[in-house]
């Protein structure tokens, strides 16, 4: 009945892919030994190195790990309000 | 020379006492000599299941520490001849135990018996480390759940650091109306992410619980499927190649036809 239910209603992807997602990035973070406390600092020293050449909105940077295949990626997705204006010469 | 598996996962309530009981019991109905060791000492479970927490005297760590010898402590069941059980203790902790006792206990459990079968306790400390030590090879039981699939994925990691290699998965609880409608991950999905082999799959079933009120493993049920699935699993573990249980419920008219007597 439930499923004559959700067919007529089009609930198309089912609820697996949205499981098969969230357990493929976790496990990117359980299997690489990088902790959260490492990734904080990791963000800190990125902020500290991008500060000097670009003015960036801290409060929505986002450092995350991500996979595809067997690679894993250092993914930052950091918005940039503006550009530091060339000091020295 | 016996051989020594231990049924693990790292999470709780996946299966794992079940699956030990029912490889024991299905091992021993087709005339093997098997022992079972509950090692999750502090919550003793294995006997229930297997009906014979009456017949308990002496446990396991009554054996390490001497205080009887190990036949003493072997629960004989009165079912299968070839069946024992190793009770855990149910008053000590699990420091009351350490490896190397473990693999004193395995090595010598392997002079009498076909098989040995330990069934680890949740988690990955002390008492998971104890109930690896002494095998030869490592059985991960798992759900379909994220919880579980993940899980199971750090316990394939430290079996792997721990030098057991190649460990086999049972995939429990699988419900194929669920994974038909795509509100499931299927055992293709948790075989793609966990990377090893596959050694059974087991469909829900009620008679799972029937049979364990009962304390009767439900592998001798010649009729449930369920029980066919650990018979499968068990002809695996001799070595023997069968195909993977077809999970498809059976329609109304196959039901109604095996009911009335027409198979």
């Amino acid at each position: 009945m439930l499923e004559f239910l959700t067919r007529l209603f089009g609930r198309d992807s089912g609820s697996k892919n949205v499981a098969k997602e969230r357990l493929r990035l976790v496990l990117v973070h359980d299997r690489t030994s990088i902790s959260p406390q490492i990734l904080e600092a990791m963000k800190a020293d990125m902020i500290q190195v991008i500060s000097n050449y670009m003015v960036i909105d801290e409060s929505k940077l986002e450092v995350s790990l991500d996979s595809s295949g067997n690679t894993v990626a250092l993914v930052a997705n950091i918005p940039v309000k503006g550009m530091k204006r060339a000091s020295g010469a | 020379m016996g051989e020594v598996f231990v049924v693990t996962s790292g999470k709780g309530g996946v299966g794992k006492t079940t699956t030990t009981a029912n490889i024991g019991a299905g091992l021993a109905s087709v005339g093997k000599k098997v022992v079972l060791v509950d090692a999750d000492i502090g919550l003793r479970n294995l006997d229930v299941v297997l009906g014979l927490e009456n017949r308990i005297v002496f446990d396991i760590v009554d054996v390490t520490s001497g205080n009887c010898r190990l036949r003493q402590a072997l629960i004989k069941d009165k079912r299968l001849d070839g069946l024992h059980l190793l009770p855990a203790a149910q008053t000590k902790d699990k420091s009351a135990v350490n490896p190397d006792q473990m693999r004193t206990l395995c090595a010598e459990l392997k002079k009498d018996f076909d098989y040995v079968v330990i069934d680890c306790p949740a988690g990955i400390e002390q008492g998971f480390r104890n109930a690896i030590a002494g095998a030869d090879k490592a059985i991960v039981v798992t759900t379909p759940e994220v919880s579980a699939v993940r899980d199971a994925d750090r316990i394939i990691g430290l079996l792997e650091a721990a030098e057991l290699r190649d460990p086999k998965l049972i995939i429990n609880r699988i419900r194929p109306k669920m994974v038909r409608q795509g509100d499931m991950m299927s055992i293709e999905d948790i075989i793609d992410i966990l990377a090893v082999d596959l050694i059974g799959v087991i469909p829900e079933d009620e008679m799972i619980v029937i049979t364990t009120n009962r304390g009767e493993p439900v592998v001798l049920d010649q009729s449930s499927r369920s029980g066919q699935a650990y018979r499968n699993i068990n002809q695996r573990i001799m070595g023997e190649e069968v195909p993977m249980m077809n999970l498809e419920e059976e329609g109304f008219f196959k039901k109604l036809r095996k009911i009335i007597g027409l198979k």
